[in-house]
């Protein structure tokens, strides 16, 4: 199961990045998240893969197919990257991979035996709004008020016209 | 944790995942497809952050709570980031970054 799931994370992450055609790279996309919360469910992590597909798969995955549609069309292709591009891009990129595939190879992980902790609901939300020192509370608040501000700033920078660029010209 | 399926694995994967979206970031020319590349590497550090989680300190509950807050800033990177991109699509009737080059000096 694992290696189902692995297998499909890589060779999906590969096509979303080489597709030629932009909906394609989406939906790739969204077949590696889903994958990804798969892998989730595998470490017992019900509640970070239920995030992962409502948040992940089932919101930004959306939203990008939204932006697509706005600016793109369906049946274009983008034009072949430059082999020169392509080469440099893809020995940095396997350089890397190698250099870190290597370092993660040689270090000794002392996996650790003792019973795994259930994580079920109840103490998540617990811990989220304690103070104590398993508490999460100062992160929680400052992710919210993140999440407000970029919530705004979207709002205000799609929001068409205003009194300041009603007679802005387009450029190009 | 997986029987039979050591952390290593889960490393593995999330580099070849990592340096897929960089890859893709560094050939893409459309702001769209680089928004997806960028996911793709937030999502593999996130998938780090569990296994480490799991497997090293299963006791504890820090890496799933900080792959929760990657998981929000991604979603509020996304919304910003689109905003940005559908104004710049009014702007200027392009998304590919090479085209979009008003503020160069």
């Amino acid at each position: 199961m694992f290696v189902l799931f692995s297998v499909m994370i890589i060779v999906f992450s590969i096509l979303t990045v080489t597709t030629r055609k932009i909906l394609r790279a989406a939906t790739y996309l969204l077949l590696v998240l889903v994958s990804t919360s798969g892998l989730y469910f595998m470490l017992n992590y019900q509640f970070m893969a239920a995030v992962q597909l409502t948040l992940y798969a089932g919101g930004i995955v959306v939203l990008i197919i939204f932006s697509i549609l706005l600016t793109s069309h369906i049946s274009q292709k983008f034009e072949p990257v430059g082999i020169k591009k392509t080469i440099f891009s893809g020995l940095a990129a396997i350089a890397g991979a190698i250099l870190s595939i290597v370092t993660i190879l040689d270090y000794q992980f002392s996996a650790n035996t003792e019973a795994a902790k259930e994580v079920d609901m109840k103490l998540i939300g617990r811990s989220l709004l304690s103070v104590d020192y398993d508490g999460y509370v100062l992160p929680f608040e400052v992710i919210s008020i993140l999440l407000l501000a970029a919530m705004i700033a979207a709002i205000i920078v799609a929001k068409k016209g205003g009194p300041s660029n009603t007679k802005t010209p387009t450029y190009n | 944790m997986i029987t039979g399926v050591p952390v290593q694995y889960f490393l593995i994967l999330a580099t070849l995942m990592f340096f897929a979206g960089v890859y893709g970031f560094l050939t893409r020319r459309n702001l769209i497809t680089m928004l997806m590349a960028t996911e793709l590497i937030l999502n593999s550090v996130n998938i780090n952050f569990m296994a480490f989680n799991r497997y090293l300190y299963p006791q504890k509950m820090e890496g799933m709570f900080f792959s929760l807050f990657v998981i929000a800033v991604a979603a509020s990177e996304a919304a910003v980031a689109i905003a940005i991109i559908i104004n710049i699509y009014r702007r200027f009737a392009t998304i590919n970054v090479e085209d979009v080059n008003q503020m160069k000096f």
